[in-house]
């Protein structure tokens, strides 16, 4: 009874502050909204039975990105020496790219029946996951290591100072 | 609430992101929008990781969060790189590449 009760709350949290996102003139307001989406997002996972991933949701976008985001913009305010306003350009062809893309997808999901029921929980999911990911999909994993560590090697490179 | 619910939010939360990617003239903000993009991208898995009542569509969203944070931290790297090098931030001034 109190699903869709959360589930519109949340929905009409997120488009809002998405739409913020996108349409804000300042662009610190901007990432402070997409914190805002980003915790939203977090409590639809809470919605559909994801604890873990509403938590890595809350860690690593909602406090690793967006801190991320607010120091690179800090840095380069102080760069250009000027703020960061944000103007937008071709709003009308935006709106119809996107329009379109969005009727498009939701006439192929309305064209499919699709289920409106969950099945019953088997178990524990972060322990599930965890057993995956440990078993199943330790190659991907390890993959995701290296990228990792290539991903910090190159933003340490492209960071670093000139000398 | 069915499965229906759930992917058309997050079709709407990625066309949002898509308008932003497509009408920002900021570089910040064009990442801004495609951090949306590849939200929806997650809400999308794991409801039908759900709905199908297996738990593989969620750990590749862990994988997708993964990625995408790295995405982050080396799309303002080359950002700040930008600013150092050509003193701007707009996508539109940055065309060294043009003929």
């Amino acid at each position: 009874m109190g699903e869709p009760i959360a589930f519109w709350t949340l929905a009409i949290i997120l488009v809002g502050s998405a739409l913020s996102v996108v349409l804000s003139k300042n662009l610190f307001h901007a990432v402070l909204w997409l914190a805002f989406a980003l915790t939203g997002t977090a409590g639809i996972f809470l919605l559909l039975d994801a604890e873990f991933l509403a938590a890595v949701q809350l860690l690593l976008y909602a406090g690793g990105v967006i801190t991320i985001v607010v120091f690179a913009i800090v840095v380069t305010e102080r760069l250009v020496g000027e703020r960061l306003s944000q103007t937008s350009r071709h709003v009308a062809a935006g709106v119809v790219v996107s329009g379109a893309l969005l009727w498009f997808i939701v006439r192929a999901i309305g064209a499919r029946p699709l289920t409106t029921t969950r099945p019953a929980l088997t178990g524990d999911v972060t322990r599930l996951i965890g057993e995956s990911v440990l078993t199943k999909f330790v190659l991907p994993f390890e993959l995701l290591g290296v990228l990792m560590l290539a991903a910090m090697l190159g933003a340490t490179y492209f960071a670093r100072p000139e000398d | 609430m069915g499965l229906q619910a759930y992917l058309i939010l997050s079709a709407v939360v990625f066309c949002i992101g898509l308008f932003g990617v497509v009408t920002r003239r900021n570089t910040v903000g064009i990442l801004l929008g495609i951090e949306l993009m590849l939200n929806a991208v997650n809400i999308n898995l794991i409801a039908f990781s759900r709905f199908a009542g297996s738990t593989v569509g969620m750990v590749f969203s862990v994988f997708t969060i993964c990625i995408t944070v790295s995405e982050a931290a080396i799309g303002l790297a080359i950002v700040i790189l930008l600013f150092r090098v050509r003193k701007t931030v707009m996508a539109d001034h940055l065309d060294l590449l043009k003929g």
